[in-house]
This record gives C-alpha cells, sequence and structure tokens, in this order.
C-alpha cells in the first residue's frame, strides 16, 4: 500500500511533552540496556516508524527493546527523570496507530519478551510474555485438547500484549468472548517503575477491577509485561453453513433471528456483493456470485447438537429470503468457505490500489438501515464500499476502496470513514469494535463522548501517568482537538452529521 | 450523620418506574460542594457485604423501571434501582437470562446493588461474571455529573473500559443510574447430577471433566458430596449425563445455593476465600466450624470460622488466595483483603479522579478510600 506520510500531531491540538534532548536521552538508556538492545540509526528505526496503519508515519527518538522486567522499568525510569514520552509497541499489527510514534518518543518494542512461562492444563491457564504471537498459545496447546479462544484474524502475527492493549476480538468471540473476558492476571510495570501484579490465579481479585481497565488502554496507562491467560477445551466438532441472500437487509434480518432463537454461534459473518465478488476472485471459496449478500454461519458442540442446530439456523435463513443455505459438505469445504472470509482484505487489492478498513459497531437491529446508509455515504464521497461484518456481534469492517496516487482520495476516504463512524454513534454503536482508537480516531471520539466523559478518562489516565508521557496524543482527544474538530464540521461544504455535533 | 431538613431525600417509595437521575444528580452535587459523605442504597440487601457504613443515606431504589430489551440484541438496559426480580422476570418471558447467576440475597435486592457488589453465582468459572456481563453504564461522579461508558453493543473499545470498572467497585467511584447488561438465551436442557465423594475424589473428577469441552455450569462440593449442573443443548447435556450417572432432581439445593442459605452460609462469621482451584486446602479446613462449601469448580471457598482475621487471610494468602468475611465482621476487622501498597495508592489517585471530594461510599470498600 503506497501511501503519503502524514504527522500530523499538534502541539496546539495534542498534549506534547516538551522536547528531550535526543543526545542526553540515549546517553541514559545505553546506560541500563545493552547495546544491541537500542537502535538508534535512522536506517534500523524505519521498520517501526508505521503500525497497521500503514498511511501514518513518525521518527521515534530511539528504540528500546527490552529483554526482561527489569529492563523494561528501567527504561522507564529514564523516561520519567527526563520527561521523555514512551510509546509501546507489540508486532505493530495495529490498524489505528496506536504504535504510531509521537515526536521525540522512546519507542518501547516488545517483541523480545517472546517467552510462553507457563502451561497448567489441569488449572486451564497460560502465564506468557507480552511477546508472545496470539497463534504461539494456540499452537502450544492444541495437544492438550485446549486453545486460547480470541482469535484476531492478524493472529500469525499479533502479539498478546498488543491484545491486551487493545482487547482485540475476532471471528469466535460471540461466543467465546473477548480478550478481556479471556484474562485472568497481569503484570504491569507503571511509569515510576512500579511492578503491579493485577489478579492471577484466582478467578477475581479484591478491589477495582483495574485489569479490565488496563485492557484496551491502548499503552496510555501501563506497560503490560505479562498476561495470564484462560484455555479453553477444543470444541468436539465443527461445522459451518452458508447463505445467500438476494438483499443484504434479509440477511441482517437472518442475523436477528437467529440470536433471537436463542443460537449462540461460534461465528456468524457477512461479506456484501463487491465485498464477496472480490473474495471469490481472489480465492475460489465457491460463494454464490448473484448474491447481494452472504452469511457463514458456524457452531461448534456435540455433533448431533450441531447438526440441529444447523438445520434450524438453514430454516430460519429461508424463511429470512436466503436463495441457498448450505452447510458445508465436508472439513475441506469448511476451510474453503472460510478462506473466503479470511482473505478478503487481502482481496481487495484486485478492486482498488488501496482499501482503507473502518471498524464501527452497531446494534444488530440497525443493520438494515445501516447498509443503506452506508451505500448513500460510499455515493455522495464517489468511493466504493465493500462491507464486511462480524454480524454476530454487530462489528462493521466497512472497506473504502480508494487511489492514494489520486490527488484528495486519501482526503476523501479518510472523510468517509468518519462519517460512517459517526453514523454508528448515532445509531447507538461504538466508533471501534476492536481496533482501538489510537491516533486514527482521535477525532471521533469527540463524537462518542462529550467534554465530562473525555474529561474523566483524562482524570483515570492521570491517576497512573500523571506527567502524560504514555503514548501522548493518542486514545483520548484534547478539548482543543474537539472544539476544532467541531468547528471543522460547520464549515465543510456539506457537515455530514451536523447534529452530531454535541458542544 | 442526618439528612439535612431542607432537603427531602429524592426517594419515590411507588414501584412505578420512574426516572430521579436530576434530583439524584442535584443531592450529589450538593453533598460534593458541603463534603458531606453520602452512603448509598439500593435494596439495602448487602449492607453487610461492606465495611461499616456512614453518611448520609441516598436512596436510589425509586430510580427504576427498564429501558430497553430487544431479545435478538442480547441486550437489557434498566435504571440501577429497577429490581432484579423484576429483570430476571422480563428476560425469562423471552426465554433468556443473566449468565453471571447473580446471588438473591433479599427480594430488594437491585441491578445496581448487584453490579456494585460485582457478586456473581455458581456459573462465575464457566459463563464469566458481572464485570463480563456489563457493557455500559450511566453514572454520577462524585461531583453529580452524568457520565456515560461503553454501550449496548457487545463489542465497543472506545475509551477506556470505566464501566467494568463499576462493577465490585461498591458504589466507590460513581452512583450507578443505568446499566447495560448482556444476556444470554436460556439452556435448551438441564439436569443436576450428585455424587456422594469427599473432596480429594471430587477434585480428581472435576480436573478430568473440565478439560473437556462439556456443558457443566455449576460444580459445587458441599462436604458430603459433589453436585454437579448440566446445561445446554439437549444432546450435549444428555450424553454427559448418561456417561457420568448420577442424576437427581435436587433443584432446590441450586436454589439455596443462589439466595445463599445453603449449609456454612449460614454462619454467624462467614468468610469468602477465592483460591487457585486446585490449591490445598488443609489449612482452610483446620480453620473451619463446618465443613467447606466449595463453589466454582473449588475456586469460590465459603469458611465457617471464629478465627481471627489475620489467621485466615494468612492460610489463604499461602495457597495463593485471599479472603472477605462475608458476614460477622469484628470491631476492627477490615471486611475485604488488604491490597498491595502500590496497588492501594492506584485506588487511592483513582478515587480521586471519579469522587475528588471523596463523598460517595467513603470508606465503604477500604478505610483509605
Ligand atoms: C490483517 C489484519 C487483521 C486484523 N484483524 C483483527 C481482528 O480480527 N480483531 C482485532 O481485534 N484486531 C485485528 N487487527 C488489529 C491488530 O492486529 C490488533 O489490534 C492487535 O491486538 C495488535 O497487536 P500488536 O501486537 O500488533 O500491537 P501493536 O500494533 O504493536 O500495538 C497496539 C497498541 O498496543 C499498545 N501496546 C502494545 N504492546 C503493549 C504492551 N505490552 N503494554 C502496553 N501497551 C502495549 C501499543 O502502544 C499500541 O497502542 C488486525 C490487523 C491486521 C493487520
Amino acid at each position: 500500500m503506497v501511501a503519503p506520510v502524514l504527522d500530523r500531531f499538534d502541539p496546539r491540538l495534542d498534549p506534547m511533552p516538551p522536547p528531550v534532548d535526543r543526545r542526553t536521552l540515549i546517553a541514559r538508556l545505553e546506560r541500563v540496556l545493552p547495546r544491541e538492545a537500542l537502535i538508534h540509526k535512522t536506517e534500523g528505526m524505519r521498520v517501526f516508524e508505521t503500525d497497521g496503519l500503514a498511511a501514518y508515519r513518525g521518527m521515534p527518538a530511539v528504540v528500546a527493546l527490552p529483554a526482561n522486567v527489569a529492563e523494561v522499568r528501567a527504561v522507564l525510569k529514564v523516561c520519567r527523570e527526563l520527561g521523555a514520552p514512551v510509546v509501546a509497541r507489540g508486532a505493530g499489527t495495529g490498524l489505528s496507530g496506536g504504535a504510531l510514534p509521537t515526536p521525540g518518543c522512546v519507542l518501547l518494542g516488545l517483541s523480545r519478551m517472546s517467552a510462553i512461562l507457563e502451561i497448567d492444563a489441569a488449572a486451564g491457564l497460560a502465564r506468557v510474555q507480552p511477546g508472545v504471537r496470539n497463534l504461539a498459545i494456540s499452537e502450544a496447546v492444541r495437544p492438550l485438547g485446549l486453545f486460547y479462544a480470541p482469535d484476531p484474524s492478524s493472529q500469525l502475527a499479533c502479539s498478546l500484549g498488543g491484545n491486551v492493549a487493545e482487547n482485540a476480538g475476532g471471528v469466535h468471540c460471540l461466543k467465546y468472548g473477548l480478550t478481556v473476558n479471556n484474562v485472568q492476571g497481569l503484570e504491569i510495570v507503571t511509569l515510576d517503575g512500579e511492578v503491579l501484579r493485577l489478579g492471577g490465579e484466582t478467578l477475581e481479585a479484591p478491589g477495582f477491577d483495574l485489569m479490565a481497565l488496563i485492557t484496551g488502554s491502548e499503552g496510555l496507562l501501563a506497560i503490560v509485561t505479562e498476561i495470564t491467560v484462560r484455555l479453553t477445551p477444543l470444541p468436539e466438532a465443527t461445522q459451518v453453513l452458508l447463505a445467500a441472500f438476494p438483499e443484504t437487509r434479509a440477511a441482517g434480518q437472518a442475523v436477528a433471528d437467529i440470536i433471537a432463537a436463542g443460537l449462540i454461534p461460534a461465528g456468524l459473518e457477512m461479506m456484501d456483493r463487491l465485498a464477496l465478488t472480490a473474495a471469490e476472485a481472489h480465492t475460489g471459496a465457491g460463494y454464490p456470485l448473484d448474491a447481494a449478500a452472504i452469511l457463514l454461519c458456524e457452531l461448534d458442540g456435540a455433533p448431533e447438537d450441531i447438526g440441529a442446530d444447523l438445520e434450524r439456523v438453514r430454516t430460519i435463513c429461508e424463511a429470512a429470503g436466503a436463495s441457498l443455505a448450505r452447510i458445508a459438505r465436508d472439513e475441506a469445504e469448511r476451510e474453503r468457505f472460510w478462506a473466503g472470509r479470511k482473505g478478503a482484505f487481502p482481496a481487495m487489492g484486485r478492486m482498488a490500489p488501496d482499501y482503507y478498513c473502518i471498524d464501527g459497531v452497531i446494534p444488530r437491529r440497525a443493520l438494515p438501515e445501516v447498509l443503506d446508509a452506508i451505500t448513500r455515504l460510499s455515493d455522495q464521497f464517489g468511493l466504493a464500499v465493500a462491507n464486511v461484518f462480524h454480524a454476530g456481534d454487530g462489528n462493521l469492517h466497512p472497506l473504502i476502496l480508494y487511489d492514494a496516487q489520486a490527488p484528495g482520495e486519501l482526503d476523501r476516504a479518510e472523510a468517509l470513514g468518519g462519517a460512517i463512524l459517526e453514523l454508528c454513534v448515532a445509531k447507538g454503536g461504538a466508533i471501534t469494535g476492536e481496533h482501538g482508537v489510537g491516533r486514527e480516531k482521535i477525532n471521533q471520539m469527540c463524537a462518542q463522548f462529550t467534554p465530562e466523559e473525555l474529561e474523566t478518562f483524562a482524570a483515570l489516565k492521570r491517576a497512573f501517568d500523571p506527567e502524560g508521557l504514555l503514548n501522548p496524543g493518542k486514545t483520548i482527544p484534547t478539548p482543543q482537538r474537539c472544539v476544532a474538530h467541531g468547528a471543522m464540521h460547520v464549515h465543510a461544504a456539506s457537515p455530514p452529521f451536523p447534529h452530531l455535533d454535541r458542544f | 450523620m442526618s439528612m439535612p431538613q431542607a432537603r427531602p431525600s429524592p426517594t419515590l417509595t411507588a414501584s412505578e418506574d420512574a426516572d430521579l437521575g436530576a434530583a439524584l444528580s442535584a443531592r450529589v452535587a450538593e453533598a460534593a460542594a458541603r463534603g458531606e459523605p453520602l452512603r448509598l442504597v439500593g435494596g439495602g440487601s448487602k449492607d453487610a457485604l461492606a465495611q461499616a457504613l456512614s453518611g448520609a443515606r441516598l436512596d436510589l431504589s425509586g430510580h427504576r423501571g427498564i429501558l430497553d430489551y430487544a431479545p435478538s440484541e442480547l441486550v437489557m438496559t434498566a435504571r440501577a434501582g429497577t429490581p432484579l426480580a423484576q429483570i430476571e422476570a422480563a428476560l425469562a418471558r423471552s426465554g433468556q437470562r443473566l449468565a453471571f447467576e447473580p446471588p438473591i440475597m433479599s427480594p430488594a435486592s437491585t441491578l445496581g446493588g448487584v453490579v456494585a457488589a460485582g457478586l456473581s453465582g455458581a456459573r462465575r468459572p464457566f459463563a464469566g461474571g458481572v464485570r463480563d456481563a456489563v457493557l455500559g453504564v450511566k453514572i454520577l461522579d462524585g461531583r453529580g455529573r452524568i457520565l456515560r461508558f461503553g454501550g449496548t453493543v457487545f463489542k465497543n473499545v472506545a475509551g477506556f473500559d470505566a464501566f467494568r470498572l463499576m462493577a465490585g467497585a461498591y458504589g466507590c467511584l460513581g452512583v450507578l443510574l443505568e446499566v447495560s447488561l448482556r444476556v444470554a438465551p436460556a439452556p435448551q436442557t438441564t439436569l443436576h447430577l450428585a455424587f456422594e465423594e469427599a473432596w480429594p475424589r471430587a477434585k480428581a473428577r472435576l480436573e478430568a471433566l473440565l478439560r473437556r469441552p462439556v456443558p457443566v455450569t455449576g460444580a459445587v462440593h458441599d462436604g458430603a458430596g459433589l453436585l454437579l449442573r448440566l446445561e445446554g443443548p439437549d444432546h450435549g447435556v444428555r450424553a454427559l449425563a448418561a456417561e457420568l450417572g448420577g442424576v437427581v432432581d435436587n433443584s432446590e439445593i441450586w436454589e439455596a445455593l443462589r439466595q445463599r442459605r445453603y449449609g456454612p452460609h449460614q454462619a454467624a462469621r462467614l468468610w469468602r476465600v477465592l483460591i487457585p482451584r486446585r490449591a490445598d486446602t488443609a489449612e482452610l479446613e483446620g480453620l473451619a466450624e463446618a465443613p467447606l462449601l466449595r463453589d466454582w469448580a473449588g475456586a469460590e471457598i465459603w469458611l465457617a470460622s471464629e478465627a481471627s482475621a489475620d489467621r485466615v487471610r494468612d492460610a489463604a494468602r499461602r495457597i495463593g488466595g485471599h479472603a472477605a468475611l462475608h458476614r460477622g465482621a469484628r470491631a476492627g476487622e477490615a471486611v475485604f483483603p488488604p491490597l498491595a501498597p502500590a496497588v492501594l495508592a492506584l485506588h487511592q489517585r483513582l478515587k480521586r479522579a471519579l469522587d475528588p471530594a471523596g463523598v460517595l461510599n467513603p470508606g465503604r470498600l477500604y478505610q483509605e478510600l
């Protein structure tokens, strides 16, 4: 993906700590870290310039790669003493610019802390370092008949620390929960170098649920240095049904009906015509190309129960107007059906030079209406949108197709994305279901929260990080930023949702 | 401290739905301005579960009513004063329920009380707890400002999870006005099993069983034997029951467990000890006046013991657990297990962030908060 370099940190709108002398910073870090754990030559730092949101780039002052908790503490202490900002980074697959370096920061990479420390199959727990890849846990415990349930599509690469920081979800989270529901203990290091253990081997911990507060905190509160995750027994059997609909509305109805019937699918995914056409061309999954939308409904459990429940799903889909509802014939076909869905993002490469992935959430019942509205917005902005959803939990991933080389298209794509998110908020949903706010959606936070609510987030951050050194300029907009964003709306030629400006 | 005469507490005794948000907000703002501590009361059913109560009474039970419930969304939103019984009845009519199985301590229990106390029942290890079910809240902060965190959707990572922080915070971080909860379909089939076997045998049985994908949603040992509850799709439940045997009709025991009036629950001095589920409990047994009641597949222990707080807490700590005094605290004894100094300091800073004047349930959770 080719994209222009954007560095939009603005000292008038973002809380930027005063600059720190780079040479002093490096010299101080050299005293606490071995030589190979520090990178400060431009060439070496290039790979850390951006995360999965490649349009945003920035150079850190220095990259620190600690190998253990003691080194993490030492780095944080130096940063606190000098007043240097710290941006944590796991695998850098984040899609919201969370690991984007802020100007002059120490980029704290946790990839070297990648050991699975302990697997206790009888207790159903594993203790891991933050740099462990998501899939590595499931691979390690599979011989024991277990898996780690949260499975973001990036699971081959993304780190557990990044999953905790983003409260990552996945295809199976409707049934098995998000990261927050599958983590039982954390070790964190605060900016003043304290190592705190939250939760652990007991199901609940005394006091406030700090573990929940840290989960999803996007590197703004503390650095996660160890995670105790819950392991789940592998299901006995898994089966998937593919249903095709002549209208997206009917597919949306089928989703609501399946849930209302008391079924909790392990996965319930939807793709619209553009998405399924691209996916079919990319992977040859066997999707019907004449459909306006398809649903993939996966059930797991005892084979006899799955059989009976899939029949119920089939009946529901047909009643909602499905032109086809077919259970995968065998494991190979099941894998093919999923390969199409999992390849949907890369498949967009066939449709346009670039795509921009949005991550809104809506109540399931608003699905048909929101799909119609997205179509209208797509026409209005003159950019095609392919829709891929975690339909079971109302998490939309509209993919906006654009060409970064065409003047103004990236800006238009961003404006369209912002409009879609604000539509989600207006329908009672949220601006992000799993990718996080990061740098990308910081302006949309002003649409989802009131100034008092944002101020409360800022106060919670100060309780951990009084100097505002951890990932500054991310996730929580300043009042100045919201005012500026609101003014931009009012002055735009055709403000998409003027009624959403609450202040 | 008594309620000033000039401003009556914004209470309604009628059982109708009512929105008292504005009046409650004004009352908290006024208390904050005067530095007057408030004691938040929902149904009053959990008063015994916390430190000594002080402050002017802020009655929340009048702020009630179910606001939104569509079964296809798997979400219910209700005002915090809504009786738990009303919520459960509404869910049952649509074949749904609360997965975390809140204990029913009294018919007066309210939604707000359940969430603030963060207490979950026998399904906790299998279906998650209160904190897993909370999707969003509307609260009054310690200044009386109305704030919303989270929402009504299952996936939502915008901003910090301030809503989950309210679960189990005993009202120390905010007055709950509304809560949105994730709800679950009721199971197709439920069967209860019982095995007369001592804990070591039951523990071994559970250890083997819980490594498989089984429809177990309750595992309790009451000293005499193991009680299992199976819930889920019909075939899976019946197949497991056929394999294990021991089917009984003892649903009244499960009801008693939910109402916290089963066996040791009734002790005058009762501890709730959370431990790693496979820990060695010999030392706790040595302190017990009655057989331990082990819920949560062994991870939640109900201990009837007159032993001193220090002795019980030390014994719990040695096996990686922690003990709270559920009932019968003596003067000067803390109800909740002590926090590490750095963790306590963080609690104090969080309390100040949300309640700068320190008026919301001061001292209810910890003396220092
Ligand atoms: C193709 C693709 C598919 C994806 N699919 C999904 C999906 O299905 N579901 C989903 O939820 N996400 C998905 N993502 C997004 C991304 O993979 C997740 O957000 C993931 O959790 C990020 O992990 P990471 O290790 O790459 O974190 P990074 O990108 O390195 O960092 C993410 C954030 O976490 C912070 N952070 C990282 N490590 C720590 C730590 N140890 N302590 C404190 N803060 C830390 C960073 O500062 C940053 O704010 C996808 C991304 C891609 C590229």
